[in-house]
């Protein structure tokens, strides 16, 4: 496996505030900075402030299991992640930074007839969506990833499988860094330890924030909060269809390499991929209420376990090292929000649920245009707040609503 | 975490499934709703970080349904002031 890369020093400045800007990105995680540096290499927006109330890239950015597809069902969502995919295949040349993004295939299993149909369904969706997709017998399953147990004799046998081959993973801390230490070269601030507490509104249009460090004067605020969403917009009385739920997920000791893809399986809540260093990375189902305490509760990790270990009898010795929650802003129909709200020049970037990191390029580079434009970027149009009033939803629930 | 079960006592979590938020009631003039006020009634739930009034139901005990709140940061739980549920 690849050498991690030689890492400098100093990746960004460490700026004070300054009293105003053009733009004003709350929050810098994965979205957050890829807005920042669109807004400045797309749009030429670089008088921009990136707010972080904790440090930098360390919420869901720093909890998530880095897995990388566009499969998804629907038109509107596989123009956006497909678009995702393709600046993924650029992006370490892009940012001059080694992401370590590996296509080495997703393969999602199914265990039951209704998985088999949708996950068929889904491949002839995609194929006809331009996106590679394939379906994968219980035996094709076995030759592309050799661990996994097609016995017929477990609770939840393996019936077949869908196959992205230009899916994949990366290293979610780069990628963060990457896009801090370009957006900081054009000029952007991010300020870490810097805590929204308020807006400033002049009537129906907001002009600044108030943070723990004083107000800071802003001619647009984009917000890119995920699971803080619901709180940083009641702020301005603004409500949002979206419940934050934690999501929990752990990694193994390091091993040596033992798994050559990345493997999901929606009915036992189980996602599976090996990292670059070595350890396995493993995702849950999120857990059932209500919650921001990033953390989550011990059966859900034992149930992911258990099915885990059915599909991979040769893990059965392995020690798990760490688990963790992240808490992920999920929407009644398993897509995004994103674009202009009804306050003037405030804008949301929110409910990407548990499947965010896959779409930071893509998120940052709609985002960026929604703000500097005023108006949405085509691929984020349908993801408008306004389609729970008009009733066009776009439901991925079947394609995402637990392994994104 | 343990779920103050307002008949069975405090049980583990496994025991329960959960009901979400309190939902607001169904319009009970449907017909007359407007689209934003239906949209609400639909898809919007309180989402706050902090004291959730909340259902759970006790799948694996006595099968009732109960309120509380719990704090969604702390996940300290203030039990239903009575037993009705």
């Amino acid at each position: 496996m690849a050498e991690p890369h030689p890492h400098p020093q100093q990746l960004w400045r460490n700026p004070e505030p300054k009293h105003s800007y053009d733009v004003v990105i709350v929050g810098a995680g994965g979205h957050g900075l890829a807005t920042a540096y669109y807004l400045a290499k797309n749009h030429g927006i670089r008088n921009v402030a990136v707010l972080e109330r904790g440090w930098l890239a360390g919420g869901n950015m720093a909890r998530n299991t880095t897995v990388i597809r566009s499969n998804y069902l629907w038109d509107e969502s596989a123009a956006i992640y497909e678009f995702s995919l393709k600046l993924w295949e650029g992006l370490s040349v892009e940012l001059d930074y080694d992401l370590l993004f590996s296509q080495r295939g997703v393969l999602g299993l199914t265990h039951s007839e209704h998985q088999v149909r949708e996950g068929k369904r889904r491949v002839s969706a995609n194929q006809l969506d331009g996106i590679d997709a394939e379906w994968l017998t219980p035996e094709e399953v076995k030759a592309f990833c050799p661990i996994v147990n097609i016995s017929p004799e477990v609770r939840y046998r393996v019936l077949g499988g869908t196959l992205q081959r230009r899916g994949g993973i990366a290293k979610h801390d780069y990628v963060a860094w990457a896009f801090a230490r370009k957006a900081d070269e054009l000029g952007i601030d991010l300020i870490q330890n810097c805590e929204v507490t308020g807006f400033d509104l002049d009537g129906d249009r907001v002009i600044g924030v108030h943070t723990n460090r004083g107000l800071i004067a802003a001619g647009k605020v984009a917000l890119c909060a995920a699971g803080h969403s619901s709180a940083l917009a009641a702020m301005v009385g603004l409500d949002l269809p979206i419940q934050t739920y934690p999501l929990q997920a752990l990694v193994s000791e390091l091993l040596e390499p033992v798994l050559n893809c990345v493997v999901l399986s929606n009915d036992i809540n189980v996602y599976v991929s090996q990292a670059h260093k070595g350890e396995l990375v493993m995702g849950a189902g999120m857990d059932a209420y209500n919650s921001y305490a990033q953390r989550g509760s011990p059966h859900v990790i034992e149930y992911q376990v258990a099915a885990a270990l059915e599909l991979f009898p040769i893990f059965s010795r392995v020690h798990v090292v760490r688990t963790w929650a992240g808490i992920v802003d999920v929407t009644p129909d398993a897509s995004p929000i994103v674009g202009l709200t009804r306050i003037e020049n405030l804008f949301i970037n929110c409910g990407w649920g548990t499947g965010g990191f896959k779409a930071t390029p893509a998120a940052g580079w709609t985002y960026a245009h929604t703000i500097a434009q005023g108006q949405p970027h085509p691929l984020t149009a349908p993801f408008a707040l306004e389609r729970f009033t008009t009733g066009a939803l776009v439901d991925e629930h079947g394609a995402a609503a637990v392994a994104h | 975490m343990l779920i103050p079960c307002p008949w069975c006592g405090d049980r583990e979590e496994v025991e329960f499934r959960y009901g979400g938020p309190v939902p607001m009631g169904y319009p009970p003039d449907p017909q007359t709703v407007d689209d934003a006020a239906w949209a609400r009634y639909l898809y919007y739930r309180p989402n706050p970080k902090g004291a959730l009034e909340e259902r759970w139901v006790h799948t694996a005990g006595c099968r009732r349904w109960f309120t509380v709140t719990r704090d969604t940061v702390t996940n300290e739980i203030t039990p239903a002031t009575d037993g009705s549920g």
